[in-house]
């Protein structure tokens, strides 16, 4: 088997005590930032790339790689011991999760938080082994407009399936393509959106461009909201579970794992989805359903391992199109192209050894983050006890050290100062950084598939849908553009069944979206709209008004997510 | 004239608390509680919860002492806490409770205890654990 030997010489080289050590760091930091609120994988990463530029590419890979696992693990304990998710993908964790340790059951719900995370992220990367390279083939085969059109579907669908208000999500889109579009036009050498500086002849460095959005723009909005009442965290010991705690979460693991995975791999997939259906499946499958909304045991479960099941399948895109699908696999593309590495089908092709390396440290940062979280649960929580004044002071000194490192120019202190109060303003009015940040680096990629299409085409528009690939691409991204437009007409003629389709909507848009960009990922993904089903037809037919009629513990939740966001504005992914 | 109690929810911040019950009934004056936070951290242990207030406000109603709860969250330190509210309600004697610190940590994060006996300008009573 290539795949497999592939894998094992992966294995070798992430194995040397060097690559291991910068796992064990990469997976420290990552749970200690998935624990903190307000400070992401995508901020970490985003801070070390100037760091990690005098590193191998390959250490920095399995370093980052460790970040991005850690933050997953991590955000649970926050959102059981705080009620506070640490991250967006575990704000469904935390509606069980709190309760749970509430009923003094916290133990058992970092357990299952922990080990369901550990298997997820296992049988995740597994399948992103077996899938990916299936991925590469297929893809290979995609001309210029087939993958210029496969990229207009990803960031419409991150823009509008992702977020609660699609103007918003396009507008910071807009910001995004405005700023990839700065510097010398790579065909013609002709100056755009210089404002006649040299200095932005060259473009704007994209580590510069996501440590002012990350992490100033971060920073300087939690120095706007400084004081607030402290939180109560619910004290815990070591972490452990019963025999009927482990009865009752495998089968939730693995049915979040089932739905994880092939949203993570969809371009508008993201892990917030998944993780809503697996509590919503769970809740209806469970022999113990009177324990919904009192803390049960598989509502921490499923989304936990769901959670982890889509980090994974994010990678498989990324690895194998260069297409990101969030915030965090959007910055470590950026590190593929401050190594000199172009992203894209051809990366297992040329960089085989780095790619492997990086898919064998998942399974090692996997293994290690169950060994660093399980035990020491109690001691990440301590973490929440810094005073933030000290904590961003320090994020601030590294943003500013890094971004002035990139170029050693003074002038890249202004952009980043530029580019920060953008980052603040964009979080005070509510504008999701991810479309910006995909806008800054798919962007200039999107621009030149499109003008080789045209090129090959000696400047005809049709040459732009002339693969079937293309036009089937384009025929879903009409269907999720007009989508909700649907949805609206039919539920003002059918106001009893309206509600529900619209709670649907982004799932049903799923399978479609993936069908021909990553047409292996539709295997697994079958189990994902027959449970949708379930959803619709089990759930009870309210009114017309209503958004997500079927549950109301889940909405609550968002809700009540919703208000820790615009609390203190923790805009991550 | 009253009585201001810097408490926290520990077994210093209780021992400081039941003292001041007393002296508060001793004299027939009101009590001034006062637990502030910094409000920098994510969480903070020694800021009394909503239960925790509750039961204080039910215990105090039982023992029939006029008292007055003040949670400040505004950043400042809690000692200069306990100093504005002594000025303000006119205070005729501060409660609070001290606790074993080594050398070191004083040096590096000050004493609350200290500067408030050191600023008061009233009688500072203070308590140990038992």
């Amino acid at each position: 088997m290539d795949v497999l030997s592939s894998l094992m010489d992966g294995f070798a080289t992430a194995l040397t005590p060097m690559n291991l050590l910068y796992a064990l760091i990469g997976v420290i930091l990552g749970t200690a930032v998935g624990v903190l609120p307000g400070i992401g994988p995508a901020m970490t990463v985003a801070l070390l790339l100037p760091v990690a530029t005098v590193l191998e590419p390959t250490s920095a890979f399995i370093m980052f790689a460790g970040i991005y696992y850690g933050g997953m693990f991590g955000g649970s304990t926050t959102s059981i011991l705080l009620n506070t998710p640490g991250e967006s993908s575990s704000v469904i964790t935390a509606i069980e999760g709190n309760l749970m340790a509430k009923a003094g059951k916290a133990a058992q719900a970092l357990a299952t938080a922990a080990i369901g995370s550990f298997v997820a992220g296992a049988i995740g990367t597994s399948l992103l082994v077996v899938f990916a390279p299936i991925v590469v083939q297929f893809a290979v085969s995609l001309g210029a407009p087939s993958y210029f059109a496969i990229m207009v579907l990803s960031l419409l669908a991150v823009t509008a399936v992702l977020g609660s208000s699609k103007l918003r999500g396009f507008a910071s889109l807009g910001l995004g393509l405005a700023i990839g579009l700065v510097g010398l036009d790579f065909v013609s050498g002709q100056a755009r959106l210089t404002f006649g500086l040299p200095l932005l002849s060259d473009g704007l460095d994209v580590v510069v461009i996501a440590v002012a959005i990350f992490a100033v723009g971060e920073a300087l909005w939690v120095a706007a909201h400084l004081r607030r009442t402290p939180l109560q965290i619910i004290p815990v010991g070591r972490p452990w579970m019963g025999k009927q705690d482990w009865k009752r979460s495998w089968k939730p693991w693995l049915r979040g794992t089932a739905l994880g995975f092939p949203f993570g791999a969809l371009p508008a997939g993201g892990a917030e989805i998944p993780t809503f259906l697996s509590y919503v499946t769970e809740k209806r499958l469970s022999k113990h359903p009177e324990e919904f909304g009192k803390g049960a045991i598989e509502g921490v479960a499923g989304p936990e391992a769901a959670n982890n099941a889509a980090a994974a399948g994010t990678l498989t895109p990324m690895l194998a199109l260069g297409l990101p699908t969030n915030a965090t696999a959007a910055v470590m593309l950026a590190a593929f192209t401050q190594f000199g590495i172009q992203p894209g089908p051809l990366l297992f092709q040329n960089e085989g050894p780095l790619v492997w390396a990086l898919i064998a440290s998942l399974f090692i940062g996997n293994f290690l983050l169950l060994l660093v979280n399980l035990p020491l649960a109690p001691v990440w929580a301590k973490l929440l006890r810094l005073p933030r004044p000290y904590l961003y002071a320090g994020i601030l000194f590294f943003a500013t050290l890094g971004a002035y490192s990139v170029n050693l120019q003074a002038f890249d202190l202004m952009l980043l100062l530029v580019l920060g109060a953008l980052g603040f303003m964009m979080r005070r009015y509510g504008l999701p950084v991810l479309p910006l940040i995909l806008g800054v680096i798919l962007g200039p990629r999107l621009e030149k598939q499109l003008r080789q299409a045209l090129q090959l085409s000696a400047g005809d528009v049709s040459g732009l849908w002339n693969e079937p690939i293309a036009v089937v691409v384009y025929i879903i991204v009409a269907l999720v553009l007009l989508w909700p437009l649907a949805a609206r007409l039919w539920r003002a003629r059918r106001p009893r069944t309206g509600g529900l389709v619209v709670a649907g909507g982004p799932a049903v848009d799923g399978p479609a979206v993936d069908g021909p960009a990553a047409g292996p990922a539709a295997a697994p993904f079958a189990e994902a709209p027959a449970v949708e089903g379930r959803h619709v037809e089990g759930g009870p037919v309210d009114g017309s008004g209503a958004e997500a009629p079927a549950d109301r513990g889940p909405d609550a939740g968002r809700r009540r997510a919703d208000a820790t966001h615009a609390n203190h504005g923790q805009e991550k992914s | 004239m009253s009585i201001i109690v810097g408490y926290i929810p520990t077994a210093e911040g209780t021992a400081a608390l039941d003292r001041a019950i007393t002296e508060a009934q001793k004299s027939q004056s009101r009590l001034v509680i006062i637990n502030s936070s910094r409000g920098d951290a994510i969480v903070d242990k020694r800021y009394a919860q909503a239960e925790d207030i509750s039961a204080l406000t039910e215990r105090l109603d039982r023992e029939g002492i006029e008292h007055l709860v003040l949670q400040p969250v505004r950043g400042n330190d809690a000692a200069n806490e306990v100093l504005e509210a002594a000025e303000k309600y006119r205070a005729e004697l501060i409660v609070i409770g001290l606790r074993r610190r080594t050398p070191v940590g004083k040096l590096i994060m000050g004493s609350a205890a200290q500067q408030i006996l050191l600023e008061a300008s009233c009688p500072v009573l203070a308590v140990k654990a038992s």
